[in-house]
């Protein structure tokens, strides 16, 4: 009986301790992450959807709640002015989940650019659509006030050739990012002020 | 102090892993693709092994030896994912590219084989020469090893073209297969310099 009690007791503390040493790292090292993460995987498209822009968005970046989740938004200067946001949002796909990023002009509220970051579509299919030129350009200067769909719905964005699901939900996340962007819209003025 | 010297360079040569113990191949074949992830491979199962040693070898007389097992997996889990968040936080690229085997460097039976075999039964500063001994000896072999692959199979070395342009790359070295043949030649080697120096 005392031995099982002198395990219990060993096996626990060694856990415990274990368990307090690796919230501290992961602590210490969150932030750090995050920013790798961001520089890595989303970096690359947020650049692309911002591309000419004189700051660093990634460095700029501000977080706002939206209901229960916190967005990251990257603010981008443009001839001098803070004029473009973009930020992360998503649509439901063929395969899943689609990771998009959406930058918006803060001055006449249309659509700058649109990248592509995660996606679980099918190869040659759907997965066509991060990088095919004409779609993404297709959502340029569409505005936040529409609702934004594919040719074959009534709408103005060319769909990917043989991948109307993949387009529907990049079309779909679009239309997320306005209803983001419209309701933070005075928050995000805000905190455009401070960075000036 | 002679003990602790001899138990730091019997890693560099006379029971050199993974060749002498053909331990923890696991690893050894899949990430010594390339130098720059042979290299980076090593140096984190060292950081695991001189820490693991340091806090197994003091806990020897507390760990009671029917739960030992259990005892020593946790405290190897818990500096492998210490090292997986720092490489995650500072070297990100290293990170992507060894993805999955850094995790499984808690079932590297090198790691656990020197924590049931040596820190268990002697005392801290021991176990950190024999940690210290085995981590760099892996990374040297890791090192060497990935050299042979990655001169011969892209015709550069830590990512600088060697070879030349005309250089035609040999790609079966870079697949698995050729990680097994390559290890088999090294072996081979080393096995012929031991029997030529009983001869003399």
């Amino acid at each position: 009986m005392r031995d099982v009690i002198k395990m219990i007791i060993v096996l626990g503390l060694i856990c415990g301790v274990a368990g307090a040493l690796l919230a501290g790292v992961r602590m210490g090292t969150m932030e750090k992450i995050e920013y790798q993460e961001l520089k890595f995987v989303k970096g690359p498209v947020i650049m692309e959807v911002l591309k000419g822009c004189t700051n660093n968005p990634l460095k700029d970046r501000f977080k706002l709640k939206y209901g229960e989740e916190k967005i990251d938004f990257f603010p981008a200067v443009f001839n001098g002015k803070l004029n473009v946001i973009a930020f992360e949002t998503k649509g439901g796909g063929f395969g899943g989940d689609i990771g998009m990023i959406m930058a918006v002009n803060l001055e006449n509220d249309a659509v700058s650019g649109v990248g592509i970051t995660t996606h679980k579509e099918t190869p040659g299919v759907g997965a066509l659509a991060k990088d095919s030129e004409p779609f993404k350009n297709s959502f340029k200067g569409l505005s936040v006030n529409e609702t934004i769909k594919v040719k074959k719905d009534g709408g103005k964005v060319d769909a990917v050739s043989g991948a109307t699901i993949t387009s529907r939900g990049v079309c779909e996340g679009a239309n997320l990012g306005s209803k983001i962007y419209k309701k933070l819209k005075n928050d995000i003025l805000a905190k455009a002020k401070e960075i000036k | 102090m002679n003990n602790i010297v001899k138990e730091f360079t019997k890693g560099l040569w006379a029971e050199i892993p993974p060749f002498r113990f053909v331990l923890g191949l696991c690893p050894t074949l899949a990430v010594t693709k390339s130098v720059e992830t042979g290299v980076g491979m090593g140096l984190m199962l060292t950081f695991v092994l001189v820490f693991s040693n340091i806090f197994i070898s003091s806990l020897r007389k507390v760990i009671p030896p029917s739960v030992r097992i259990a005892c020593f997996i946790v405290v190897i889990a818990t500096f492998v994912v210490i090292v997986e968040l720092v490489s995650q936080a500072y070297t990100y690229g290293l990170y992507q590219k060894l993805g999955i085997f850094i995790p499984l460097i808690v079932v590297n039976c090198i790691v656990l084989g020197r924590a049931e075999a040596f820190a268990s039964k002697n005392g801290v500063v021991a176990s950190i020469a024999d940690g210290l001994g085995m981590g760099i000896g892996f990374t040297i072999s890791l090192t060497v090893l990935a050299a042979i692959r990655e001169l011969f199979g892209a015709g550069t070395l830590y990512g600088i073209n060697i070879m030349g342009p005309s250089f035609e790359p040999f790609t079966f070295m870079v697949s698995a297969p050729g990680a097994f043949v390559c290890l088999g030649l090294i072996l081979c080697i080393m096995n012929l310099f031991g029997k030529a120096k009983e001869m003399v």
